[in-house]
């Protein structure tokens, strides 16, 4: 069932690539609905990729090669995250080489990345971006590590598959540790995901702004390539709590097409759930003042090492 | 330069004996009935091949750096160089406590006139004072550790050490003895105060090799005491160098943040560093103390690897603010800025080890964080309740000190080598010479080969896990590029793979675009808000990147500064952030030791007729006790 397996793992990054948009689509569009808005369509993050690709890239003058390379950096990270996370199966064959550590590991290459670019140019507002971004970001990161551990001694493995697998096919547990970590996973998706209430991804005041701060520099393709790379790191990240919290539908064992007809759209209504839910807490709560992010991100860490503890004393 | 590569190759060619028969020499040197013992084992084979490949690119880099003067005789200073490089070696070669001592002395003190090079400069001598006193502080603990060692037997050879079988409690002063000791050499909190000094303080290949190898030394000083000398430690005896390591490793990170001097900065990430090498030390003899050989070999090796890693990472970021240092004569990383433009070799190479350090995947960084975060997963099933509870905590101050090194290596590297230029005068800095670039080259090389081929790496060192906890490396039958040390589980890490992955989807993104779309490109001036007066001062200075970390962990730092008002018509800001540590304990004690040393000064009046009065009592009670 090899090519079964590099079936699936092709599908799941090329789904990806196109759903992440979509998704990102959807949440707006949600978003919209919420607040009595007029609904942007669905497709709109599309257009506006499309539409950056054919502009001509102006580049700051003492821009560096890192600068233009950054965006393809953080584009291929987000791609082959989006390749080790099961969204629809849990046998890749990628996955040998890359288990929940090195996906962190990844996410913290491109935010590095990023935040090495919007240093680049030198101006305020990108180092300002870059700083902010480096905070969010060394609270975060252990935050989802812890959250990925406790899973992962559940399961007794750090691969993020089996780990789904492991928690797909048992008989319906209740882990109180997971409750503890779903919360912590929560609040770090807001925060990684440049969402309300750590940032807003409609604003570019610069009091509040984080990830658009960086972006101000880029323009045409390498700012289309950074939107997609953000669309697609909110995609990962809601897939990442699919495969920890929700893991039911997902293809396991050995794959047939049969598994695959479940799992895509066990997908697509987990996603059309998950995007709805985010509409909500973007739009029920308020963005804080940058620099309460540290307590909201302590807190997540705190709720992830609780659930660690929690773990380790019940054993569940 | 000749001679000096030399040296490191022939240091880099003895692991090749790695788990071959052990080899023994007794030198005729030293005092007539004591002899050096020299041994070549796996533990020191290992610590060797650390100290080989970064002498390489070190030394590489020196051969080109001190041509431009330093402030010292050329010839002074290489004699003290080797002098160093090679006691380093002896320390590792040595099988007795006396020769082990010499070394180690030989070793401090050499390194201290290195450190003082620029003795012209205040703060230089007295960087250099406190480094050693605290260096002759920790050798007379290990001192003491070795008398404690030997057991009744006065034998300070190692095996006669290894033979003396000691009562448990006289094990564990031993053991707290050599902690002391080489705590101090690795700058483990609270002991680490010499460490932002005196790394600063050396010329830049000089803090390289303390920072990169000297330091290790202390780790190896550790291992070799604890599972060689001692035996089988018990389980609790690794409780102090887990906490102290992850409180150091935490306590360094903090620090590291917020300071402006690059080379400071890079002193305290040291201190990060050594921090979590003994908290893979300690994990490793809680582990085996519990019985657990297989999570003890691999944090074990998770400890090996990391100090293997940092030797060669912390060498090339320190040999690139070297250059730096040359090219623009500024530490203050507040006047630096956009270098990457001037100098390419030395930011691009810098800036492979600032990501490594950083732990980011595929270089090598990351997979020692990878093994000891795999080692920490084991801790919930140590037997012994409520310790098995608090340990898998400590993977989250793991995570939390690793993701702060990526914070830490940001302001690093973006703020010396990106952006514009802070000062005018940097527009004449020039790149490195051939001989630097190859130094770093070769340290750069080193980063990124450790990344890709730990397997080869691990079963390289499972020989010294074999030596110190019985079990070879763990996860053999993998495939050679697939690194799964827990047969068990399904877990695995394949850089080579992963890098592969990378490659091929950013190239594919790369092609795609160039296929798809025009490729055109216009330059303009940076987006400015319409004011036009955008001005390199606008930047983040070293102080601002790092005034998050200062809000966040306000209670660490000991801050004084002054804000001004918005009504001041001259307004000034400074801050300065020091180290309670130092003021609350080390202040303190060196007024206690002042005040003592002028009681004691009341004796010496400086007229001869005193100091006769002296010897004629002394003679008279003397007397008077014989009678």
């Amino acid at each position: 069932m090899r090519l079964a397996e590099l079936v699936t793992q092709v599908l799941e990054i090329v789904a990806a690539l196109v759903a992440a948009p979509i998704f990102l689509g959807w949440v707006n569009q949600c978003r919209a609905w919420l607040q009595n808005r007029r609904a942007p369509s669905i497709w709109l993050p599309y257009r506006n990729i499309r539409k950056l690709f054919h502009k001509d890239a102006v580049i700051a003058e003492n821009a560096s090669p890192l600068f233009r390379a950054a965006p393809y950096v953080v584009f291929g990270t987000m791609v082959v995250a989006a390749g080790i996370i099961p969204s629809m199966g849990t046998r890749l064959p990628l996955v040998a080489a890359a288990d929940a550590i090195a996906l962190v590991g990844l996410f913290a290459t491109a935010r590095v990345f990023v935040s090495l670019a919007a240093m680049d140019v030198g101006t305020a507002f990108g180092t300002l971006g870059a700083r902010r971004e480096m905070m969010v970001g060394f609270l975060a990161e252990p935050a989802l590590l812890m959250v990925i551990f406790v899973a992962s001694l559940i399961s007794a493995t750090t691969a993020l598959p089996a780990i789904s697998e492991h928690l797909a096919t048992q008989t319906l547990g209740l882990y109180p540790s997971l409750a503890f970590s779903a919360i912590a996973f929560t609040l770090v998706l807001l925060a990684e995901n440049a969402r309300i209430p750590v940032d807003n991804p409609a604003t570019h005041l610069e009091l509040t702004m984080i990830h658009e701060a960086m972006l101000l520099e880029y323009s045409a393709r390498h700012l289309a390539l950074m939107e997609w790379g953000a669309a697609l790191k909110l995609f990962n990240y809601a897939c990442i709590g699919f495969a920890l919290f929700v893991p039911w539908g997902v293809a396991t064992g050995e794959l047939g097409p049969l598994g695959l007809l479940v799992a895509i759209p066990a997908l697509a209504l987990k996603l059309a759930l998950a995007g709805a839910g985010l509409a909500v807490i973007e739009t029920v709560s308020a963005k804080m003042r940058v620099m309460r992010a540290p307590e909201f991100l302590a807190s997540a860490f705190l709720f992830a090492v609780l659930g660690l503890l929690v773990h380790v004393m019940l054993g569940a | 330069m000749i001679i000096r590569q030399s040296h490191g190759r022939i240091l880099r060619a003895q692991p090749a004996e790695l788990g071959a028969e052990k080899e023994r020499l007794t030198l005729p040197l030293g005092l007539p009935d004591l002899p050096f013992h020299l041994r070549l084992d796996p533990l020191s084979s290992a610590f060797l091949l650390l100290l080989g490949a970064s002498c390489a690119g070190i030394s590489m880099f020196a051969a080109g750096y001190f041509r431009r003067g330093e402030g010292a005789a050329p010839g002074l200073l290489c004699l003290q160089y080797h002098l160093f490089v090679a006691s380093m070696g002896f320390v590792l070669l040595a099988d007795d406590a006396y020769g082990f001592m010499v070394a180690w002395e030989s070793m401090a003190i050499s390194s201290y006139f290195l450190v003082t090079t620029q003795h012209r400069i205040a703060e230089i001598r007295s960087a250099g004072f406190i480094y050693l006193l605290i260096a002759h502080m920790g050798a007379i603990a290990i001192l003491l550790c070795f008398g404690v060692l030997q057991g009744g037997s006065w034998q300070f050879t190692f095996d006669a050490m290894r033979e003396a079988r000691l009562q448990p409690g006289w094990a564990a002063i031993a053991f707290l003895l050599a902690m002391l000791g080489f705590g101090a050499k690795a700058g483990l909190v609270p002991l680490h105060v010499w460490l932002p000094e005196a790394h600063p303080a050396a010329p830049s290949p000089v803090s390289a090799l303390m920072s990169g190898v000297m330091l290790k030394l202390a780790v190896y000083g550790v291992l070799r005491v604890s599972f060689d000398l001692l035996g089988e430690p018990p389980w609790w005896w690794g409780l102090l160098p887990l906490v102290v390591g992850l409180f150091t490793a935490f306590y360094g990170v903090v620090f590291a943040a917020v300071q402006t001097d690059m080379k400071r900065l890079l002193a305290y990430s040291s201190i990060e560093n050594i921090g979590l090498a003994f908290t893979g030390l300690g994990l490793s003899i809680v582990f085996l103390g519990a019985g657990m050989r297989l999570p003890a070999a691999l944090a074990l090796i998770a400890t090996l690897y990391h100090c293997l890693n940092h030797a060669l990472m912390k060498s090339l970021l320190f040999l690139g603010t070297g250059s730096v240092l040359h090219a623009t004569g500024q530490r203050n990383l507040g006047r630096l800025g956009g270098l990457i433009h001037r100098m390419p070799w030395v930011a691009w190479l810098t800036l492979v080890g600032a990501l490594a350090i950083a732990g980011l995947p595929p270089l090598n960084g990351f997979v020692s964080e990878w093994l000891l975060l795999q080692s920490f997963l084991f801790a919930d099933q140590i037997p012994h309740s409520f310790i098995n509870m608090l340990i898998p905590m400590g993977a989250g101050l793991v995570a939390l000190c690793a993701a702060l090194a990526g914070y830490v290596m940001v302001k690093f590297f973006g703020v010396i080598f990106l952006g514009q230029p802070r000062e005018a005068s940097l527009a004449q800095a020039h790149d490195c010479g051939p001989l630097e670039r190859i130094g770093l080259a070769w340290l750069a090389l080193g980063c990124v080969l450790l990344g890709l081929f730990p397997v080869q790496v691990i079963a390289g060192l499972g020989a010294v896990s074999e030596q110190l906890v019985g079990l070879a490396s763990p996860g053999r039958g993998a495939p050679w590029w697939l690194l799964a040390p827990v047969p068990a589980g399904r877990v695995s890490y394949g850089p080579l793979v992963f890098l592969m992955a990378t490659t091929v989807v950013i190239a594919l993104t790369v092609l795609l675009v160039r296929l798809f779309y025009h490729q055109r490109i216009r330059r303009g001036s940076a987006w400015d808000c319409g004011y036009g007066r955008l001005n390199a001062r606008m930047q983040d200075t070293a102080e601002g990147f790092g005034q998050p970390i200062r809000n966040i962990f306000q209670s660490f730092f000991w801050i004084e500064r002054e804000v001004p008002s918005p009504f001041d018509r001259a307004p000034r800001y400074w801050i300065i952030i020091g180290d309670r540590i130092w003021r609350g304990v080390y202040e303190p004690l060196a007024t206690v030791v002042q005040r003592l040393a002028d009681i004691v000064a009341l004796l010496q009046q400086g007229r001869i007729a005193v100091y006769l009065l002296y010897s004629f009592v002394t003679l008279v009670v003397l007397l008077g006790l014989a009678l």
